[in-house]
């Protein structure tokens, strides 16, 4: 029958899945090998730390915490960017977000109304970004570019470009709370890593959003509604963004127009060299995860030694050139050998 | 196992004449337990369960009478789809222009035309991508117009695209139900969904295939097996598919015929798109023909209908194409000698010439290798193996070509040849730029001097070389693209390589980029032309090559060729095996 036709087609096939299987672990690997390596610089450069068992526990602590809220907004990032757009207005979407929710009249519900108010202009703004790509037919670079700059604008306005104080115990009790030894931040970054990774593995949703930026065609004639897709994922993208409004407002124990700035940046980078494509329908939640690690490892590693944010950022750029070149280079040989 | 069943599907390709009669499906016997569904009564609907086996014809309950044609006993079978006069207009072309077809359950409809005879836009019209400006499609016995593709499949239409629609990213289970995934609360019923998937990749002939393999790593069979898969996850009562064999080796082609065999004795009626007669001959029950969107031949017997008819009914022409008429010329110096070029997996071993004044024209379909072939002649893309020399030089790239006197007219004329919202002057002036420039700065009135006279001499209209090249018309846009190797700056072209040169352009305007053509052969420029429209290629040319499947199969002087032999090489030498009785 046909099943000795297909045999030798069967081998070969075989064998490019064993490559297949390894690309993600490879690529990951390859993350935990740089988180390795700055490990091993911090240890060269200050052993008298590395010396001390509970500074090692509380410095984890210390980089994780650091991470929380752009892995949170990295989260939401990776989502759109697989979705095949991008979101320049993350950054802003939480300064108006925190800004919002801690005006003096939304102070006055309380923690749950502040939390409250924060996810919901989250969401609001982020439907805003997915309405005007997918209805309006705006270029998601231009939609989220305008969002970024009109965001900011409007939580300078609502601040009066004050800087305002959150006197709220509960919210401010996030930064500082721990359960079972472990910072309530980090437990949050890591229900949101792990509602993440769920909903883009083993959801409808998740499974579609692969779809919508790997094909959009494909996924528009299988029935799929791509547009009203789309302004799910900036929805989604402006949740987490109001989730990170309240983790930085807490640890800052205030929130301002210029909070949060430049983090479309590194969510951006964080997701690229966790091994996203920027072109859409490929990515990885926890690949993002490690590229946020990497960086508040760095930002860590110059801080106990203390070394200037200048040095810190070229180190960043030359980090995400390296990374997205070894992608290419990974993806050629990957598709070389799928050829031969 | 559909092990009773397939006996006779396993067997090569049946001589015409004999297959009919030992189909299981065209027993007379067996017709009567075939479901004769009512129009638009669902509950009596075949319950096409996978992995089931159809039973062979019981030999004592019917011996079928030898001469019994296949069509006469589908005839029985009720109609499910039926379109009487449907439109469908883009912008500029009459994509569909009165099409009639009519589909019975259980039958393999086959749909035959040229390329551009709307084949694509009536399943997509179908497949509810596209809706009809006018006509009635009724599907079922009721009024059919679907407004997206998911109602197209919640009504049993599901349809197999030429271009494979798959995601490379997602696992084969996952493609195969994209759209309409088993879920629970918003989650993938992913065991569900990987044990469905297997039972139809084990009725299609492939268990072998895991369902959770990424179809990225999957070779292009495996693919179109896939998207087959895809086709079957709906319950659907009819299913279209618009090539299917194109990227299929020969005996994946036999396992093609088999599933669809298994599908149409369950009652589904199947819409067979295809470019080879063989295949229509052996799969097919009935043939419907397009011309230049129009039906002009329906519901033909597939076995016994001679090929001639169908390819007079393919290419009858309502339009008369007007050639200027070619002198015959002396053999003149060879200008483009082209030795053994290959490119794995798009042509292989291709050697040809081109002389000083000569119009040299490629036959062949889409996806013989005929684009990519102009396209590595130009230096655009690497060769393999094999060489391109113009008067004796080497060309290894886009540079050097043009450098020795190459211009090209690609094949998309607005994404790869001009700046839409450029004005025409600069489109013409894109390959001689350098040539303006006065101490690196362009001069734009030389720009637009040189342009204009080109524009005057291939009358382009309007002569405003000013206008954006988006407001012209096709065959205009076409004259820029022509006209760029002919400003004097770009230094002289000698041989021109034009890919679908009148695609997209009307009647009149053909006529002129016709004149266009010969008049600058005439010149002395070479003429190395690909198009999919035969009379073209044999109207326009003093030479005529063949090509299929990246080789050329076939070089004969133009006016020794007619045009049912090159479509006949072209869809892979029917004719030249023998016609059925």
């Amino acid at each position: 029958m046909t099943t000795t036709e297909a045999a030798p087609k069967e081998t070969t096939t075989t064998r490019v899945l064993a490559l297949r299987s390894n690309e993600g672990l490879v690529r990951n690997l390859g993350l935990v090998g740089v988180l390795v390596i700055l490990v091993i610089i911090g240890i060269v450069t200050r052993p008298e730390l590395y010396g001390d068992a509970s500074w090692v526990k509380n410095n984890i602590f210390v980089i994780l915490q650091q991470a929380s809220a752009i892995g949170v907004v990295t989260v939401g990032m990776t989502f759109v960017i697989i979705g095949g757009g991008i979101d320049l207005s993350v950054g802003a979407i939480i300064a108006i977000a925190g800004v919002w929710s801690t005006t003096l009249a939304t102070q006055s519900y309380g923690a749950a109304g502040m939390i409250f108010t924060a996810i919901v202009v989250g969401v609001v703004v982020g439907s805003i970004n997915g309405i005007l790509i997918s209805y309006g037919r705006l270029v998601p670079f231009i939609a989220t570019l305008a969002m970024m700059v009109a965001a900011r604008g409007l939580a300078a306005q609502i601040s009066g470009k004050q800087t305002q104080v959150s006197a709220n115990a509960t919210i401010n009790g996030i930064a500082t709370t721990k359960i079972i030894g472990i910072p309530l931040l980090v437990i949050i970054l890591a229900l949101v890593v792990a509602a993440g990774w769920v909903l883009l593995n083993r959801t409808t949703f998740g499974r579609r959003t692969v779809a919508v930026g790997g094909n959009p065609e494909a996924a528009r004639l299988a029935g799929i509604n791509v547009r009203r897709h789309t302004v799910l994922l900036y929805a989604l993208s402006g949740l987490c963004c109001g989730i990170a409004a309240i983790m930085l407002t807490s640890q800052a124990t205030s929130a301002q127009a210029a909070m949060a700035n430049l983090y479309e940046l590194d969510a951006i980078a964080a997701a690229i060299i966790g091994g996203t494509l920027l072109s859409g329908g490929r990515g990885t939640i926890v690949g993002a995860l490690f590229g946020v690690l990497v960086f508040s490892t760095i930002t860590n590693l110059f801080a106990i030694n203390n070394l200037s944010t200048e040095v810190q950022n070229m180190v960043k750029g030359g980090i995400i050139v390296a990374a997205v070149l070894v992608q290419q280079f990974r993806y050629k040989s990957l598709t070389n050998l799928l050829k031969r | 196992m559909t092990a009773p069943g397939n006996a006779e599907s396993s067997r090569p390709t049946s001589a015409p004449g004999n297959a009919e009669s030992s189909r299981p499906t065209s027993a007379p016997g067996n017709a009567a337990s075939r479901p004769t569904s009512t129009p638009g009564n669902a509950a009596t609907r075949p319950t096409a369960a996978p992995g089931r086996v159809v039973p062979p014809p019981d030999p004592a309950q019917a011996v079928p009478p030898p001469a019994a044609p296949t069509a006469e006993n589908r005839d029985r079978h009720p109609v499910v789809l039926e379109l009487r006069d449907v439109v469908k207009t883009f912008p500029g072309v009459r994509a569909l222009d009165g099409v009639q077809l009519e589909v019975r359950a259980g039958e393999v409809h086959c749909l035959l035309g040229q390329n551009g005879a709307g084949k694509s836009t009536l399943i997509k019209v179908l497949a509810g991508v596209h809706h009809a400006d006018a006509g009635e499609i009724t599907w079922l016995g009721e009024p059919f117009a679907p407004a997206s593709p998911q109602a197209a499949m919640r009504a049993g239409i599901a349809t197999i695209y030429q271009e494979l629609d798959l995601v490379d990213e997602l696992s084969v289970a996952e493609n195969a139900f994209l759209g309409h995934e088993p879920r629970v609360a918003g989650f993938n019923r992913r065991r569900l969904m990987a044990y469905e998937t297997r039972k139809i990749l084990t009725r299609l002939g492939h268990p072998q295939i895991p369902p959770r393999r990424l179809v990225r790593t999957l070779p292009a069979a495996g693919k179109q097996i896939v998207s087959m898969a895809r086709a079957l996850s709906h319950d659907a009562r009819l299913i279209v598919m618009d090539e299917p064999s194109a990227v299929l080796a020969h005996d994946e082609v036999g396992n093609l015929f088999r599933i669809i065999r298994e599908l149409t004795a369950h009652g589904i009626a199947v819409i067979y798109i295809s470019h080879r007669l063989e295949e229509i001959r052996e799969i097919g029950d009935r043939v419907t023909v397009l011309k230049d969107g129009r039906t002009t031949a329906a519901n033909l017997p597939a076995r016994t209908t001679a090929t001639r008819e169908l390819v007079s009914k393919m290419t009858g022409r309502t339009i008369e194409y007007v050639f200027p008429p070619r002198l015959i010329k002396a053999e003149k110096p060879v200008l483009l000698a082209v030795d053994d070029l290959t490119r794995d997996g798009e042509f292989a071993e291709v050697s040809l010439s081109v002389q000083e004044g000569e119009i040299v024209g490629i036959a062949g379909l889409v996806g013989s290798g005929r684009s990519e072939l102009l396209e590595t002649i130009f230096g655009a893309r690497r060769a393999d193996s094999g060489t391109v020399t113009i008067s004796g030089k080497r060309v290894t790239s886009v540079g050097g070509a043009v450098k020795n006197g190459i211009g090209m007219a690609p094949e998309e004329r607005k994404s790869q040849a001009l700046l839409l919202d450029q004005p025409v002057y600069r489109n013409m002036t894109l390959a001689s730029f350098a040539g303006f420039a006065h101490a690196g700065f362009t001069d734009t009135g030389d720009e637009r001097a040189a342009a204009q006279e080109v524009a005057d001499k291939l009358e382009l209209r309007p002569r405003d070389v000013t206008r954006l090249a988006r407001t012209l018309s096709g065959g205009n846009q076409q004259k820029v693209v022509v006209g760029r190797w002919l400003l004097a700056k770009t230094g002289k072209t000698r041989l021109l390589l034009l890919d679908e040169p009148t695609r997209g352009v009307d009647v009149g305007a053909r006529a002129e980029l016709y004149q266009v053509i010969h008049d600058l052969a005439a010149g002395g420029v070479g003429v190395l032309l690909v198009s999919s429209e035969v009379p073209e290629v044999l109207g326009l040319s003093d030479r005529v090559l063949v090509m299929r499947e990246g080789r050329l199969v076939h070089e004969a002087p133009a006016a020794e060729i007619d045009e049912a032999t090159v479509l006949d090489l072209v869809m892979a030498g029917s004719l030249l095996e023998g016609e059925p009785a």
